[in-house]
């Protein structure tokens, strides 16, 4: 199975075989990271630009393990570093790097598109991670992943996402990766958090936790944004944990085997008690491990690189 | 000076006529609308002579909304650049809104608008002045003096009066000036963030979503106050299948409420937005094919009285950005005639109707001494070729800017001249 695309700017768009490629060679390059020595060649000579305007501190170092673990020279670009606050254009700093040529950008932007954007004026491969409430595909790709680790099959798996689902690129890539493998999809959270016409995306929709994770094989917590509280959001953090909080008196009516993800930064006490964090289901460290491998796979396959050169 | 339009087919909706006649142009005006073939060239002796065979002879197009960003963004159009784009798209009298820096509130700025004009523009200008000072929604402008300077109606275009007071005020003061109000509808709260219709496309892009109710409610307000205010109130490109109804509930009523539409508007939906083309940023935005459905509806019955551009230029500095930060608007003057021919091929329109809704609507609604051929007005014409076929090439727009997401579109509908008071301003020879 091969990745078709150049890019990766979102998973909308891409087939079953695509996704299923990365996750393949996800599984082989997760051997690698379970090494005394972790560092394979692959990329050495390659330059890979880790461009961030938005914090992060997760997604950035995972992209910067990824690409040093394969021998890249990765360069980091935050923000707030950038000429962009000198006023240059989001076309004009992307032209910039490339006229440095760079092999690989990976862009997080605040903004849906930018992603998009910044591919349509370079010739080399864009990695989207994360442009505003659009898409963050690197992160649905690991949490599939995590979770074909613990249930083998994903087809037919009924995954449940909690949470303001109205501004998550999380949800959004999610849910077309999850929709593309056959999984069955719900979301829950308060209407104010639920987009217009989400029905449409081939989920059900849910404003009742209990009910929402009914008979889950996963349940996917997303983190609040604390500063939405008192808007139009939800009154307070009080009532939002008390209907939406997920705690092991509720977790009883999902499978007995479920599995809990969660994107991070988690707010312990909040969307997600301690003990369900800590407990037997969460398999959060395991997301944040595989998204080093997922990201090495990426790498390697935006660059059409053959598999003796892994090795 | 002399000038015979023959062989075209005229179509000049306000005296009834569709059929082939010959035109003769004397000193700047329509001396006769004869029989094809009844004037006789050798009476006219050295007249100039225009063969509009395969033509339609109309008059020139007025376009009741442009933006030509003069004063204060020269870099997006000047009024001379505006005026040369709208004849290039058949237009001969556009009415430009205030929402340039400064505003056009105060009659010093009219006056520099007119005298521009005056100096530059090859069609007729007409300043459309500020409801409120700056548009704020606070205070009102001196409407009086803005209507001697010139100013046709006024508006806060793009700032919509929020304020229900002030509204209320606006509608009772302007009725004292018999002038009207263009209300671009949009309660601003329920749009803030946002750079799309809210629909599914929105939340599978993860755009901040402007719901057609942040239309429809302040249609709806603005026609509650019309009966109390006695003001005349005119919808600005109006979008949302709602607010089309409110209309014409309202119309029914008998209230003094008018509406126009934008081509994009009846063309495209909101599906358009993905792959993030900023030219499919608009204010207000794209919407759904229910709401084209129900503006073709409102075209047929009239509920929609006009057709206005909304002509939009910006810059690729202000659109080759970050979707959520680019400009809202596109420009709209050169691609008019050959969207609007959609509509007629559609059979949403007869030919000589949508002429009307470029032509002789508008001047009724905004009292202008224009928009028809009978003989004694002032020769504003435009000749074009209904059936040419061609693409839009965005490139060759006389607008300085070239934000339209139409460029490369297969249409049909081309200017061949456009006259104003007699004389050639526009040919695509």
């Amino acid at each position: 199975m091969q990745y078709s695309q150049k890019h990766l700017l979102g998973i909308k768009g891409l087939s079953k075989e695509d996704i299923l490629a990365v996750l393949n060679a996800a599984d082989t390059f997760k051997v690698y990271t379970q090494r005394d020595i972790k560092k394979v060649p692959t990329l050495r000579g390659r330059t890979i630009i880790n461009m961030f305007f938005e914090p992060s501190t997760r997604t950035r170092t995972s992209f910067e393990i990824a690409g040093k673990r394969m021998s890249a020279d990765v360069i980091n670009i935050a923000g707030s570093s950038s000429s962009v606050v000198k006023g240059e254009t989001l076309v004009d700093t992307v032209k910039n790097l490339e006229a440095m040529n760079c092999d690989i950008l990976i862009i997080r932007h605040g903004e849906a598109g930018a992603a998009e954007l910044a591919a349509r004026h370079l010739s080399n491969p864009v990695i989207n991670a994360g442009d505003g409430y659009h898409e963050h595909p690197t992160q649905a790709l690991l949490d599939l992943m995590t979770i074909r680790e613990h249930k083998q099959e994903l087809e037919g798996q009924k995954v449940t996402i909690v949470g303001d689902i109205a501004h998550s690129r999380v949800a959004r890539s999610n849910i077309y990766a999850m929709k593309t493998l056959g999984m069955d999809v719900s979301v829950v959270g308060p209407p104010t958090m639920i987009p217009a016409d989400m029905e449409k995306m081939g989920v059900k929709v849910f404003h009742n936790l209990e009910k929402g994770i009914k008979d889950a094989d996963v349940i996917m917590m997303l983190r609040i944004q604390m500063e939405r509280q008192n808007k139009t959001f939800f009154p307070t953090l009080r009532e939002y944990s008390n209907l939406f909080g997920l705690n092991l008196q509720k977790l009883k009516k999902a499978k007995k085997d479920v599995l809990i993800l969660h994107p991070g930064p988690v707010n312990r006490g909040i969307e997600i008690s301690t003990d369900v964090i800590d407990g037997p289901h969460s398999v959060i460290l395991n997301q944040v491990t595989n998204g080093v491998a997922i990201r090495m796979a990426l790498m390697y396959l935006l660059l059409g690189l053959s598999d003796e050169t892994v090795n | 000076m002399k000038l015979l339009i023959k062989n075209g087919r005229v179509i000049d909706p306000a005296s009834g006529i569709n059929e082939e006649r010959d035109v003769l142009i004397e000193k700047g005006k329509i001396a006769a609308v004869e029989k094809k073939g009844s004037i006789s060239e050798s009476s006219l002796d050295g007249a100039k002579i225009i063969d509009a065979n395969g033509c339609v002879v109309a008059p020139g197009f007025i376009d009741m909304h442009v933006h030509f960003r003069e004063p204060g963004f020269e870099y997006k159009e000047t009024i001379e650049s505006g005026a040369e784009s709208a004849a290039a798209g058949g237009f001969t009298t556009v009415a430009v809104m205030p929402n340039t820096n400064p505003v056009n509130d105060v009659r010093s700025i009219t006056e520099m608008i007119v005298s521009i004009a005056k100096a530059k523009a090859i069609v007729n200008i007409l300043p459309i002045g500020a409801i409120t000072k700056g548009l704020k929604g606070e205070t009102l402008t001196e409407m009086a003096d803005l209507k001697e300077a010139g100013a046709v109606a006024f508006s806060d275009d793009g700032m919509p009066v929020s304020s229900n007071e002030i509204m209320r005020r606006a509608l009772e003061y302007s009725h004292m000036l018999d002038l009207p109000l263009i209300q671009h509808s949009e309660m601003k709260d329920l749009t803030a963030g946002g750079c799309m219709n809210e629909s599914i496309v929105s939340t599978e892009l993860g755009l901040g979503g402007m719901p057609r109710e942040a239309e429809d409610i302040m249609v709806y307000r603005d026609i509650s106050l019309l009966p109390r205010t006695k003001g005349r109130l005119h919808v600005a490109h109006i979008s949302s299948g709602n607010s089309v109804e409110l209309v014409r509930q309202a119309k029914a009523k008998g209230l003094p409420v008018t509406c126009e539409v934008a081509p994009h508007h009846f063309i495209l939906t909101d599906e358009c937005v993905r792959g993030y083309d900023t030219n499919t940023k608009m204010s207000p935005p794209l919407r759904e094919q229910w709401d084209i459905d129900m503006i073709k509806e409102g075209l047929r019955d009239d509920t929609i009285d006009i057709i206005a551009t909304d002509h939009a230029p910006h810059d690729t500095v202000d659109k080759e950005v970050e979707y959520a930060k680019a400009c809202f608007g596109i420009v709209g003057l050169e691609t008019a005639l050959p969207l609007t021919m959609k509509l007629v091929d559609e059979g949403v329109l007869t030919l000589e109707k949508a002429v009307e809704k470029l032509t002789i609507t508008p001047a009724k609604l905004f009292d202008l001494d224009k928009g028809t051929l009978k003989p004694g007005s002032v020769a504003d014409v435009v000749i074009f070729d209904p059936e040419k076929a061609y693409k839009i090439n965005a490139a060759e727009f006389k607008s300085k800017s070239k934000n339209t997401p139409f460029d490369g579109w297969d249409v049909k509908g081309q200017i061949v001249h456009t006259l104003v008071q007699g004389k050639i301003v526009y040919s695509n020879t």
